[in-house]
């Protein structure tokens, strides 16, 4: 059992509160991705949860031990850092085996662990190399090699591929998910920037904003139910629409009014007394079809377009003070520019907030 | 005193005032005989010579000054050591067998020893712990001003200061020396310490060693602070303690450093001569190489040819460190 439960965790450096109010409950063989904005909290929570830094508030136990008071090297985890960290005078075998050597292994200990290691990760032609010798895909690898030799509860990554190319994090990202399902026991912390590793690997995704947990849920969960306009804007690429109305007809269904011109139906119950409310409402721009029904969700002239062949991304002009609105289109649609669009969105695609928060979560 | 401040101060206007007008000169010589305006016909040609020609301005007067009191002297010094006291009649090798029969030579060269081994070993292992220590607190930097400011001490200087420290008064007597006052407070007898033989080459090396930590622990701070966080942090995660991270972690990131701040101070004692000559003057056997040098080159109507092939003998000592110091000083700029 290694289940890692934060209750009301806070950090705060003095005066300055950088996190508060943290409530998770991490269950044995999960890999979580913390995902959020640039300075939003997300390394201070791992490594608090390594024992980096210290808990200013509330409880972080691991297997139901509090662990605030708990020494780094006690409490059962293990990290990759992002700049891979590997002690550079050490080879690849004495980088692995350092943990191993102080906690007072046995040689024929520490060569077993490590030559498993370094077998599940490729690395044994490399044992007797620096890590100056490796390039930084291997360097990453004996990185997690690191890790994997402690046999440890808690796996932390911290943007492990964020030094990495792009093919190489590719590559580097299906490896961890192999890793992930060789050792399904094991429990992984996973920090990234990057959407896509995120929605592939996690179990379930927690954002972190503004200091504290936006929405926790699986990566399909925070795509089709974001609890709230940030969750629903962060997750995805281009980001969600959102456009202003107002909702006109209650009931099994919901039509809103937007102040842009459309008219939309929104597969999602309301009270009567709904109706009159200020609303924002969500579309995903995969979500818009082309359309010649009188109703719709938006119809305005095309400033420029994306060609990317697989899809073709229209940036609409700006109408008023509203946000610019974008679009995704399956395949490839001419040349668009300057002309009149009118999309459709299926009732089932669409979301309504209210004063940023959504109304399935009421 | 006044008269003598006056004249540091002229020296020092018109020593750069001359520099001035060497670099401004030469260069606005060089410029109007080779002009280079578009236009002319020979502006490329002229280009080409000047930039061919301007660095060996700005290298000329630092080559000529190397030259004369460096490269000049060494082949001098090589020529005088082959020949008798005033430098005229060859001599051959017998200076060199003069020097290894010569019971003074085996003593210097001997204490020359002792401080090789104590004096960088002493004040680079010092310089790394309050380097270490000092980036820990939060009056550390103030520390390391205090530790420092030896540095800016001459060695004759700091000589002086050491003195009043083993000053020796007769027992009974007020002791204006701390250490002996210390001695006596707690109930022992003074001791006139520098004239103890062998003891009292360690306490002259204290005061090199006084001055050169400042020297190590800026150098050995400054690596220190190079190392990556990352890796201590991970240190600390694979369940080292201070002393393992200290020593297993941090001190072999920084190795290459080290070596150039034990070399440095290597060739630093090689050639110490100051506070042995103001200390001791080289009595109660505490002669080292420098001292001898100069004892058999000035002192006693002097003997040149002696003189100079001690100065060779310091000189083939100090040349492999210095070389090996300046490979590993370029290897450790070439490895960041
Ligand atoms: N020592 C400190 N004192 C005060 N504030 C700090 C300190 N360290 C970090 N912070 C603040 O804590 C916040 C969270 O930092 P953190 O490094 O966890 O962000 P992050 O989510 O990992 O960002 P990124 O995605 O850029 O890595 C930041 O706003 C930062 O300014
Ligand atoms: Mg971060």
């Amino acid at each position: 059992m290694a289940d890692l439960i934060m209750t009301d965790v806070a950090k705060a450096y003095g005066e300055v509160k950088v996190l508060s109010n943290i409530n998770l409950d991490i269950k044995q063989g999960e890999l979580i991705v913390f995902v959020g904005p640039s300075g939003c909290g997300k390394s201070t929570l791992l490594r608090m949860v390594a024992g980096l830094e210290s808990i200013t508030g509330g409880t972080l136990s691991i297997d139901g031990i509090p662990m605030n008071d708990v020494p780094p090297a006690q409490r059962g985890i293990a990290m990759v850092f992002q700049s891979y960290a590997l002690y550079p005078h050490m080879t690849v075998r004495d980088n692995m085996a350092f943990a191993l050597k102080i906690a007072k292994k046995t040689k024929a200990e520490i060569d077993a662990a490590v030559e498993k290691a370094a077998r599940i990760l490729q690395l044994t032609p490399y044992l007797d190399r620096l890590p100056k010798a490796l390039s930084g895909g291997q360097r990453q690898r004996v990185a997690i090699g690191r890790a994997i030799v402690r046999d440890p509860k808690v796996y932390l990554f911290d943007e492990p591929l964020s030094n990495l190319d792009a093919a190489l994090r590719v590559a580097t990202r299906i490896e961890i998910a192999q890793l992930k399902e060789a050792m399904p026991e094991s429990t992984m912390i996973y920090v990234t920037h990057d959407q896509v590793e995120a929605m592939t690997l996690a179990t379930r995704i927690v954002v972190l904003a503004g200091g504290g947990i936006s929405q926790v849920g699986s990566p399909l969960d925070l795509y089709e139910r974001p609890e709230n306009e940030f969750v629903a804007q962060f997750i995805g690429s281009p980001s969600m629409n959102l456009l202003p109305g107002e909702i006109v007809e209650t009931g099994a269904e919901t039509v809103v009014k937007l102040s842009t011109g459309g008219l939309v139906r929104a597969a999602m119950a309301t009270k009567t007394s709904d109706k009159g409310m200020k609303v924002n409402l969500g579309v995903r721009p995969e979500d818009m079809v082309p359309t010649e029904a009188a109703e719709h969700v938006f119809e305005g002239s095309v400033a420029f377009t994306e060609e990317l062949g697989e899809v073709t991304v229209l940036y609409f002009d700006k109408k008023g003070d509203a946000a610019q609105v974008i679009a995704k289109l399956p395949g490839i649609h001419g040349d668009l520019r300057r002309k009149q669009v009118r999309l459709g969105v299926d009732p089932k695609k669409v979301h309504l907030f209210a004063n940023g928060r959504s109304l399935l979560y009421r | 005193m006044i008269h003598q401040l006056v004249i540091a101060a002229i020296t020092i206007v018109f020593g750069i005032g001359a520099a001035a007008f060497y670099f401004y000169g030469s260069n606005w010589l060089l410029d109007t005989m080779l002009p280079v305006r578009s236009g002319r016909p020979d502006a490329a040609r002229n280009t080409r010579l000047t930039g061919l020609i301007r660095p060996w301005l700005f290298l000329g007067p630092a080559i000529l000054a190397l030259g004369l009191y460096l490269v000049y002297p060494v082949f001098a010094s090589v020529w005088l050591s082959f020949h008798g006291r005033d430098g005229k009649e060859f001599v051959g090798f017998s200076n060199y067998i003069w020097l290894f029969n010569d019971a003074g030579f085996r003593e210097s060269i001997f204490n020359n020893f002792l401080w090789l081994l104590v004096v960088p070993a002493a004040s680079t292992f010092l310089g790394l712990v309050a380097a270490a220590l000092t980036d820990r607190i939060k009056w550390g930097n103030f520390a390391k001003s205090l530790i420092f400011m030896p540095m800016a001490i001459s060695f004759v200087g700091a000589s002086v200061i050491w003195k009043f420290v083993y000053d020796y008064r007769a027992a009974g007597q007020d002791q204006i020396g701390i250490l002996n006052a210390i001695v006596t407070y707690f109930g022992g007898t003074p001791e006139a310490w520098i004239t103890l033989p062998f003891w009292n080459n360690f306490f002259l090396m204290v005061i090199l060693v006084w001055i050169q930590t400042g020297f190590a622990m800026v150098i050995l701070s400054a690596a220190l602070r190079g190392i990556p966080e990352e890796t201590i942090e991970a240190a600390v995660l694979d369940g080292a303690n201070g002393l393992q991270i200290f020593f297993r972690i941090m001190v072999p990131q920084i190795w290459g450093t080290i070596a150039v701040v034990w070399t440095t101070i290597t060739i630093t004692v090689l050639k110490v001569f100051d506070i042995v000559l103001a200390m001791t003057n080289g009595q109660w056997n505490t002669n080292v190489l420098a001292n001898l040098m100069f004892d058999w080159m000035f002192r006693g109507g002097g003997d040149f040819g002696r003189g100079a092939t001690i100065a060779i003998v310091i000189m083939i000592l100090v040349f492999p460190i210095m070389v090996w110091n300046i490979r590993n000083a370029r290897r450790e700029m070439e490895g960041r």
